[in-house]
């Protein structure tokens, strides 16, 4: 269930790489069902450094709210504009249409410390 | 019951409006017509409803019907204390002698009402065992900010600098580490033991010479009389820091216990729980803050002192400012004045024992089929889970919404945190053993409906004027006030 | 009293015997022995309170107690400054005094909180309207403790920490202020509204709409200065100023705040009274206090539910918008009924008699021999005289012919009293005043 074509953290969030050096970010299909109905989410803005696993962003559904962690260090190129308007998204499709930023990473070898899909699931199962 | 034409409340305000109507007659000006002010200081459109006193009347009263509360059902809401509030309260209150009264009169034809608040200053001082007492605050919330802005003031007051942290337990009221964080402190979070007591040891392992103090709430929201609370405030204290105390479960101590003998040094107290003034859908209340006389100097300002011409508001030496506009909800504290004196000690002292009675007759009652993460005498209030109810594929909420078409108002839910599928019961000493009885047998009935219907609980509520709403679209697209149609 | 018999309160109902009932279930000698949790030393202390009274008692000893004091309505009054002496429809006491209403709690589980939710919904609509902004809260504690707040969240949404007061605001409301900011790292100054000078360092600029000394200033040019400096105006605005004179949101105020006593609050020795807190609707996830939204139930009926909750502290905790919980939901309802019964025409009246008889007590006392009126702006209902005598003296001589004067302001303008006149005062209240003062 949890695509095998990319990284995770331990915070459920997944990073792809999409080309060299460049990456988008979202949340995890468990992270989403035990939220709950998104409501809210807050983004980093294009631009700004984001940090390897500090806060780049809040995600709310109706009674609780969760920080989002970065899985890299990186540069944000692109926020998904979609989710800003639809949160619901990040809700009916966590691993494609409901991602939340692109971004350009500073330095590829942190993927080294993620998680693959098999590690993931076995975190969550 | 459905209402029909004008007495049916789906239309709101400005939807009825029909111009020229109106609601109240204002007279004609009676003296000489003064010069206008300049035309681009004034308003040139302004959308009020035009309505007439009919409609009001029966538009309001036709909301209420769609209300739960005390006098019409049983709230057995952990936490809040709804309590029967005394009609006698409110009319006291409402007396023109309270009700229309200038807050800046001169002192000198405000005497009986500062004489009021000089005497619930110091019932409530006997009450808590504490040395003195503000009126000037709120609510709870603004209680506990008056309190923890005490601390802060009495730390720099020492040059006692670096006291940044407060230590807050994981199962406290959300408000709590909100007024620390309005206060300027840090929070670290306390974890609770197997009995649902304080974990002495991760205290002692932050108490150090950064801790401002500790924010404690007794009994806990686990509805727990933490034994060890002598201990803990004096950890508190050996590490320098003060102890504040969420006065938010009063009703289990009135009279067993003073929250200034087991060594707190401030505390807010809720009118408008343990004292019974009535909570209007949402306020108002009163959060009197009461402290050791080392705090005396801090507190809010105004206090009412007595002097010999009689009594005045003063400001304490190095008060924390003043906090809300004027002296306080004072038609809050007329009601909380009533009520201790209609009660006098004895009363004071059976109120605790009746709901202390009463949360454990249901815990007995209820207790082989719904689980209590601790397994002792409750104070209160009394804790359920209703975590093995999962196997139905049925939750907390659930049971809490299916009460409402027995109609009984929701336990609180989720709270506290720290109790997985929490139902959390406050029966109060107002309530009748008959009462308490269908609600025990409504609860019995309901877990019969988990094991043969599921599906009846967890689609609930069926009777309530709506059914469950839809909370993520309200706060996905907000809708806060009505619009014409485009 | 016997102390054989216990002391059996009238709002208790269990009996003794339905109390031996219950112990017996739970295996208990008696009460006492629930409280052993307790350490000894600590349980039952004495509590010395006065005897229990009857309601026939309470009710003589508390009539006298209020017969104390000296009522608005029972002689002509000009007192202001924050709290009002304003008409109060009859209608609105039975319905705020319906048990549905007065001993319902916060409206957290909507299914059966329908009438207070579409109350606050309904008051949300009308306070938006009045201040002629986008958005409304469920309100604030008060005038004072709302305005406080606006300025924390003119902070929040400029990421900046520092507050432009000017010096007209209410002093109590501008103490209010520095209690709430002392803790948070927020340095205040004050400006001259005349003159407004607005750092890139404020947050915000604050005005009072009329002023403390009852003035209406040129919120315009304050409200362009402080949006050029990338500050929020922010402001608290008579509500019933408000019938006559521009909105907060023709100025373009960013927030903007009010007492709402004089909405149908009895002004009750201080509270509880009112905050009305209103905001452009780009900053809504910084506001404090509770919301209620619209939405519709499973079988698509229109419903309301409280909204936008991740806000508050019961979800957010330390890092909530504020602290604020209980507010004073039962004074929003009865604002909302004194909206709803004045209606449009009725706000503009009332509106209009405060100004008509403030101008004309203004005018009547400017004419006086040794006063004058200090306003050099357009005012609404409050102005300031100043007088020949200290205005204590005066307010004295004042009461001694049942009179109740004006705030003395002399600590802040020598020998100045702000009166205030509402739709109260009749002309012959007026004309007292007037020939008190002349004959002094």
């Amino acid at each position: 269930m949890n695509p095998a074509d990319r990284y995770y953290t331990k915070e459920h969030e997944w990073i792809k790489i999409e080309e060299p050096g460049i990456g988008i970010i979202g949340i995890t299909d468990h992270a989403q069902c035990e939220l709950g109905d998104v409501v809210y989410v807050e983004l980093p803005d294009n631009g700004t450094t984001i940090t390897s696993m500090e806060k780049m962003g809040e995600i709310e559904s109706v009674k609780a709210v969760s920080d989002l962690f970065s899985p890299v260090t990186a540069e944000v190129l692109e926020q998904n504009e979609e989710i800003l308007t639809s949160p619901e998204k990040v809700n009916e499709d966590p691993f494609g249409s409901g991602w939340l930023v692109k971004v350009k990473l500073t330095n590829e070898s942190e993927l080294e410390n993620l998680m693959t899909s098999d590690a993931y699931t076995s975190l969550t199962s | 019951m459905q209402q029909g034409g004008n007495r049916n409340t789906s239309k709101l305000l400005m939807e009825r409006s029909i111009s020229t109507r109106v609601g109240a007659i204002v007279p004609d000006s009676d003296v000489p017509i003064q010069p206008s002010p300049k035309d681009d200081l004034l308003r040139t459109n302004l959308e009020l409803p035009e309505v007439s006193e009919p409609e009001v009347v029966q538009y309001f009263t036709g909301l209420s019907h769609k209300n739960f509360s005390i006098d019409t059902h049983f709230y057995p809401l952990g936490s809040c204390t709804m309590k029967y509030n005394p009609k006698i309260n409110d009319e006291i209150a409402f007396l023109p002698g309270f009700a229309d009264i200038h807050p800046l009169q001169d002192e000198t034809i405000s005497q009986g009402a500062l004489n009021l608040m000089h005497e619930l200053q110091s019932y409530l001082q006997e009450i808590t065992g504490m040395d003195c007492v503000g009126l000037s605050t709120l609510a709870g919330a603004h209680g506990e900010f008056a309190g923890m802005l005490m601390i802060r003031a009495f730390h720099q007051n020492n040059k006692d600098l670096n006291r940044t942290k407060v230590a807050i337990p994981d199962s406290a009221h959300g408000t709590n580490p909100a007024s620390a964080a309005m206060s300027g402190f840090d929070v670290i979070s306390i974890p609770s033991d197997d009995e649902g007591n304080i974990d002495i040891d991760f205290l002692k392992t932050i108490a150090g010479p950064d801790l401002a103090g500790a924010m404690i709430t007794l009994p806990s929201t686990l509805g727990i009389f933490d034994t060890n609370i002598a201990e803990v405030c004096s950890i508190v204290h050996e590490a320098g820091g003060l102890v504040y105390g969420d006065g938010a479960n009063m009703n289990a101590l009135l009279g067993r216990a003073k929250l200034g003998h087991l060594g707190f040094d401030v505390i807010h107290l809720n009118l408008h729980k343990t004292f019974s003034t009535p909570h209007g859908g949402g306020g108002p209340g009163a959060g009197p803050v009461c402290a050791k006389s080392i705090l005396y100097d801090f507190l809010p300002a105004p206090v009412v002192k007595q002097v010999s011409a009689g009594f005045e508001l003063i400001t304490p030496k190095s008060s924390i400012g003043r906090i809300s506009g004027f002296q306080g909800n004072f038609a809050v504290l007329v009601r909380a004045y009533t009520y201790i004196k209609t009660l006098g000690a004895a009363g004071i002292k059976s109120i605790s024992g009746n709901a202390v009675l009463n949360a454990n007759y249901i815990m007995e009652s209820l207790k082989d089929i719904y689980d209590i993460p601790y397994k002792r005498t409750c104070m209160h209030e009394v804790v359920f889970s209703a975590s093995s109810k999962k196997d139905q594929d049925v939750n907390g909420l659930a049971i809490a919404k299916r009460l409402l078409d027995y109609g009984f108002h929701a336990p609180t839910m989720y709270f506290p945190l720290i109790v997985e599928e929490a139902l959390m019961v406050e029966p109060t000493e107002s309530e009748t053993l008959e009462t308490l009885d269908a609600f025990i047998d409504a609860m019995k009935a309901i877990n019969e409906e988990i094991s043969k219907q599921p599906e009846l609980v967890r689609e609930a509520p069926h009777t309530t004027p709506v059914s469950k709403l839809d909370e993520a679209k309200a706060a996905r697209e907000p809708q806060l006030k009505w619009e014409p149609s485009p | 009293m016997d102390n054989a018999v216990p002391f059996q309160s009238h709002y208790i109902p269990n009996t003794l015997e339905e109390q031996h009932f219950m112990l017996n279930k739970l295996n208990a000698p008696d009460i006492d022995s629930l409280f052993s949790d307790i350490p000894e030393k600590y349980r039952n202390p004495s509590l010395n309170l006065p005897s229990p009274l009857s309601e026939m008692q309470i009710m003589q000893e508390l009539g006298s107690l209020a017969a104390q004091n000296r009522t608005l309505s029972s002689g002509p009054s000009f007192l202001g400054a924050g709290s009002y002496h304003h008409f109060i429809p009859a209608a609105i006491k039975p319905l705020i005094t319906r048990g549905e209403f007065l001993t319902a709690y916060t409206p957290y589980q909507p299914e059966v909180s329908q009438g207070t939710l579409q109350v606050i919904y309904e008051f949300q609509t009308l306070i938006s309207n009045l201040y002629g902004m986008e958005v409304a809260n469920a309100g604030m504690y008060d005038g004072a403790t709302s305005l406080a707040e606006g300025v924390l969240m003119a902070c929040r949404v400029t990421k900046r920490d520092h507050a432009s007061i000017s010096s007209t605001v209410s002093p109590a409301y501008i103490q209010v202020i520095e209690t709430y900011c002392q803790a948070q790292g927020i340095t205040i100054s004050t400006f001259n509204p005349d003159n407004p000078e607005i750092s890139e360092e404020s947050a915000c600029a604050v005005v009072q709409y009329p002023n403390f000394y009852g003035g209406i200033e040129r919120l315009q040019d304050i409200s362009d200065i402080a949006h050029d400096a990338g500050a929020l105006l922010v402001m608290s605005a008579d509500p019933l100023a408000l019938g006559m004179f521009k909105s907060p949101g023709d100025y373009g105020a960013d927030i903007a705040t009010g007492e709402g006593q004089p909405l149908g609050i009895p002004p009750s020795f201080g509270g509880p009274y009112l905050g009305l807190f209103t905001c452009k609707k780009q900053y809504i996830r910084q506001m404090p206090s509770r919301l209620v939204g619209k939405t519709s139930d499973k079988e698509g009926k229109d419903g309301y539910v409280l909204t936008l909750q991740t806000r508050e502290q019961h979800i957010r905790r330390e890092r909530a918008t504020s602290n604020i919980c209980t507010n004073e939901a039962l004074y929003a309802l009865a604002s909302t009924i004194y909206l709803a019964l004045l209606g449009k025409t009725g706000i503009q009246k009332i509106s209009n008699l405060c100004y008509q008889k403030a101008h004309y007590a203004a005018s009547e006392i400017a004419m006086l021999p040794g006063f004058q009126v200090q306003n050099q702006n357009e005012f609404f209902k409050e102005f300031v005289i100043s007088c020949p005598i200290k205005p204590e003296a005066i307010n004295k001589k004042l009461i001694a012919q049942n009179i109740l004067g004006g705030l003395d302001i002399s600590h802040l303008q020598q020998n100045s009293m702000l009166l205030c006149v509402t739709e109260m005062n009749t002309k012959n209240d007026i004309d007292a005043l007037v020939m008190a003062l002349k004959d002094l």
